[in-house]
C-alpha cells in the first residue's frame, strides 16, 4: 500500500469531514439550545444547492450565485423558524419529528414543482476546475481543496463566535440552561431565530458546495442527513467542538473504511469472502463506531453540559 | 304521496343506471399503467407516462374503434404498493391490461397478481430473469429486454476490442451484481478489481483514488439514476476521463445528460434503442416527443410507447373482442406493429429477439446537450439466456 494513496484518502476523509461538520454544526446547536429535533435540516442543504445554482446561472457569476444562495437559505431558515417551528418548542419530540418530516415533504415537492424532478445541471467556474500537484505523483482536485479550506475557515470562525463573543456566550449559556438565560432578560426568541437561521445557512453552504460534484435534485438532503445525525450523536449533542470532532471521525472512518477494509480483509480471508464482507462492513463502520461511543460515553465524546 | 312515488322511481332509475355502469364500461379498452410517479425516481415515470399519452395521440385515442382509457398508478418503488395498485386496477377499474413497471422487484410482485387474474401483463422496462425463465407466462409480454442482455452486449464489445485489465464498479444490491454477472458472461479478460459501493452513495472520491492507484486499462460501471450523475461528474473532476476509458450500462441516458452535459462526452453505453435509430416509427416518435414535451425522449419512454402499440395490435387482431384471449396472445407473439426499435420478433418466453448497439455520447447540435449516437451493432437478433428454462413453446 503506497503512502501517497493513504495520504490522498486522508485528504478525502478530511473533505467529507468538513462537509459533515457544516451540516452538523447547525443541527447540533438547534438541538442543544432549542431542544428541537429538526429532521428538515437536510432540506436547507437542498435549498442552498438549488438557490446557488439558480443564481449562478441567472447572473453568470459563481461568487454572486454563492452569496445570494447563502443569503437566500438564511432567509428561508428564518422564515421557517418564524412560521412553523416557533410553535413546536414546547411540544414533545415526537410532534417535532412529525412536523419537521412534513417540512421535508413540503420542500421536496416545492423543488420538484419549481425545477422538476430530474437532476438539474450544475457546474464549476473554470478557475475552480482542474487539479493541483501536491507532490510528484499526487494530483488532487482543486475544488476539493477549496471545500476543505472553506470548511476549516468556517470552523475557526464558529469557534471564535462561540468562544469569544457576546452572542457566543449567550449561545453557550442557552445550551447549558435555557430557563436561566430567559430569566436574565435575554430575548430568547430572537436568539432562537438567529441561531436557527445561521444553522440553516451553514447547511445551505454545505449543499451549495456539494452541488457541482453531487446531484442537485429533490430529496438530496435526506441522503446526507443520517450521517449527520451519527456525527452529532458521536460528538455530543449541542456541542460545536463535538460536532467538529464527530464529523472528522466519521469522515475519516467512512472514507478509509471504503478504501481499505476490503483489501485488508483480503489478506486474512479468501477473495470471495472479502468481496462480500468488505463493502458491508465498510458501510456499517460509522454505525458500529456510534454504537461503541454510545456504550462507553452515552453523552457523546464532548457533551455540551459537561 | 305523488312526490314519494316520483323519488322512488328516480332512485330505481339511478340504481338501474349504476348497475349498468360496468356493462357500458366494457365498451372501451381499459389499461392500467403502473410506474413510479413520486420521489426522485418519479422523473422516469414522467417520461413513461408522456410516451403512453403520445402513443394514444398517434392512435387517435382508439383501438379497433373502441375508446381507450388509461389509469395511471404510482408504485413508489415499493413491491407491496405496486401489488396493491394492481389489485385495485383489476378489481375496481376492471382493466383488461396492466402495463408499465420500472423495477424488477416490483415486477416480480405485480406480474403474478395480474396473470393469475387472467389479464395481460405488458412489461415496459423491468426484465427479471425469473419471468424470462421458469416463471414465464402466456399472458406476460415485455417490450423491453431481459436484465442480463445489456451488460452482455457491453462485455462482448470490450472482449472484441481485446481490452484487458478492466476495473468494475456497481452499487451493492441485487441488480448491481446481476449486471456484473451479465458482463462477465461475455467478457473473459482479466478483471483488475470488482468494487461494490453503497446503494444511493453520493461521493465516490475514495473509490476513484483506489481506482487510479490500480491503473486499469478500462472501467466498466453500472450506476443508474442520481448515482450515475454524481459518478460521472466526479470521474471527470478527478481527471480520469482522459486517462481510463469509461464503459457503462444504464448510467448515461437522455435523463442524466441534461444534468451532466460535457461530463458525459466520450461515454460508451450499450442499448437496444437510441434516438438516432433510423426507422420511420422512431423518427416520428422522437420528433413528436420533442415537439410535445420539449425534451429528448429516453429508452424508458420508447418501450412504453411500444407497449401501447403492442396492445393496439392485439385489440385490432381480434376486432375489439377483448374476451378472445387466445387470439390476442397469438397476435402479440407476431409483434406486428411499428416498433421504435424497428422490426423485431418474440422469443418463446415473450421477450424480444432484438439487436443491441454500441452508443457513444457525442457533442450535440450547436447550443444543445450531448446526444447518444449509434457506433455499431453488437448483437443481431439477440436471444436472452433464460428462454430455454421457459416451458412455453
Amino acid at each position: 500500500m503506497n503512502l501517497f494513496l493513504v495520504l490522498e484518502q486522508a485528504l478525502n476523509g478530511l473533505q467529507l469531514g468538513v462537509m459533515l461538520f457544516l451540516m452538523a454544526a447547525g443541527l447540533t446547536l438547534v438541538f442543544g439550545i432549542m431542544n428541537l429535533v429538526n429532521l428538515a435540516h437536510g432540506s436547507f442543504y437542498m435549498v442552498g444547492a438549488y438557490l446557488a445554482t439558480y443564481f449562478y446561472q441567472a447572473t453568470g457569476s459563481y461568487l454572486l450565485g454563492v452569496s445570494l444562495g447563502l443569503a437566500g437559505t438564511l432567509a428561508v431558515g428564518v422564515a421557517v423558524e418564524l412560521v412553523a417551528l416557533r410553535t413546536l418548542y414546547e411540544r414533545p419530540h415526537l410532534d417535532q419529528v412529525l412536523a419537521t418530516f412534513g417540512l421535508i415533504l413540503f420542500f421536496n415537492e416545492l423543488a420538484a414543482i419549481l425545477w422538476g424532478r430530474a437532476a438539474i445541471y450544475t457546474t464549476l467556474p473554470d478557475y475552480l476546475a482542474g487539479h493541483v500537484e501536491l507532490f510528484a505523483g499526487l494530483r488532487y482536485p482543486l475544488y476539493r481543496l477549496v471545500i476543505i479550506a472553506v470548511g476549516l475557515a468556517v470552523a475557526g470562525l464558529l469557534w471564535f463566535v462561540v468562544a469569544r463573543t457576546r452572542l457566543g456566550m449567550l449561545i453557550r449559556a442557552g445550551a447549558s440552561n435555557r430557563a436561566m438565560v430567559a430569566a436574565l432578560g435575554v430575548n430568547v426568541r430572537l436568539l432562537y431565530t438567529l441561531v436557527f437561521g445561521f444553522g440553516a445557512a451553514l447547511a445551505g453552504l454545505a449543499g451549495l458546495m456539494s452541488g457541482p460534484i453531487h446531484v442537485v435534485q429533490p430529496g438530496m438532503g435526506e441522503l446526507i442527513l443520517i450521517e449527520v445525525f451519527v456525527v452529532i450523536v458521536i460528538g455530543g449533542i449541542g456541542s460545536i467542538r463535538g460536532a467538529l470532532a464527530g464529523a472528522l471521525i466519521v469522515g475519516m472512518a467512512d472514507t478509509l473504511g471504503r478504501a481499505f477494509v476490503r483489501p485488508m480483509l483480503a489478506t486474512v480471508l479468501s477473495r470471495t469472502a472479502a468481496d462480500t464482507a468488505g463493502p458491508a462492513l465498510a458501510s456499517m463502520l460509522i454505525y458500529l463506531l456510534m454504537a461503541i461511543v454510545l456504550a462507553l460515553k452515552p453523552q457523546g465524546l464532548f457533551p455540551a453540559r459537561a | 304521496m305523488g312526490n314519494k312515488t316520483l323519488s322512488t322511481v328516480a332512485i330505481g332509475i339511478a340504481a338501474a343506471l349504476l348497475a349498468s355502469g360496468p356493462a357500458l364500461a366494457q365498451q372501451k379498452v381499459k389499461i392500467g399503467f403502473i410506474t413510479t410517479l413520486s420521489g426522485p425516481q418519479g422523473v422516469v415515470g414522467e417520461y413513461m407516462r408522456n410516451s403512453v399519452e403520445l402513443a394514444l395521440d398517434h392512435l387517435g385515442r382508439k383501438m379497433a374503434g373502441l375508446d381507450v382509457e388509461v389509469i395511471y398508478g404510482d408504485d413508489q418503488v415499493k413491491p407491496d404498493v405496486g401489488k396493491q395498485v394492481a389489485d385495485e386496477m383489476l378489481k375496481k377499474h376492471q382493466v383488461d391490461f396492466v402495463a408499465g413497471i420500472i423495477w424488477s422487484n416490483v415486477m416480480l410482485a405485480v406480474a403474478p397478481t395480474v396473470t393469475d387474474a387472467g389479464k395481460f401483463m405488458i412489461g415496459t422496462n423491468a426484465g427479471p430473469h425469473e419471468l424470462a425463465g421458469k416463471q414465464c407466462n402466456e399472458l406476460f409480454f415485455t417490450t423491453s429486454w431481459q436484465n442480463d442482455d445489456t451488460p452482455e452486449a457491453m462485455g462482448k464489445v470490450m472482449q472484441d476490442q481485446g481490452i484487458t485489465d478492466v476495473y468494475v464498479m456497481a452499487p451493492n444490491y441485487a441488480a448491481g451484481k446481476d449486471m456484473v454477472n451479465g458482463f462477465k458472461r461475455s467478457y473473459k479478460g482479466r478483471i483488475v478489481d470488482e468494487v461494490y459501493t453503497r446503494l444511493g452513495q453520493t461521493d465516490y472520491q475514495a473509490e476513484l483514488s483506489q481506482l487510479r492507484s490500480k491503473n486499469p486499462k478500462a472501467v466498466f460501471v453500472f450506476y443508474p439514476g442520481g448515482m450515475g450523475i454524481s459518478f460521472l461528474r466526479q470521474y471527470s473532476e478527478a481527471g480520469l476521463r482522459g486517462q481510463f476509458p469509461l464503459y457503462s450500462v444504464y448510467t448515461v441516458d437522455e435523463i442524466s445528460i441534461p444534468a451532466v452535459k460535457h461530463a458525459a462526452l466520450g461515454q460508451y453505453e450499450t442499448r437496444y434503442w437510441s434516438p438516432d435509430l433510423k426507422n420511420p416509427a422512431n423518427q416520428k416518435y422522437v420528433s413528436d416527443y420533442r415537439r410535445k414535451y420539449g425534451k429528448m425522449p429516453v429508452f424508458y419512454g420508447a418501450q412504453s410507447y411500444d407497449g401501447i402499440l403492442l396492445i393496439d395490435s392485439a385489440v385490432r387482431a381480434v376486432k375489439g373482442n377483448l374476451a378472445d384471449k387466445k387470439g390476442m396472445i397469438a397476435a402479440m407473439r407476431k409483434a406486428d406493429f411499428a416498433s421504435t426499435r424497428g422490426k423485431f420478433s418474440y422469443n418463446t418466453n415473450h421477450f424480444p429477439i432484438q439487436n443491441f448497439y454500441l452508443l457513444k455520447a457525442v457533442t450535440g447540435p450547436a447550443g444543445e446537450d450531448p446526444v447518444m449516437e449509434i457506433q455499431k451493432t453488437v448483437f443481431t437478433n439477440h436471444r436472452d439466456s433464460y428462454a430455454k428454462e421457459c416451458a412455453m413453446k
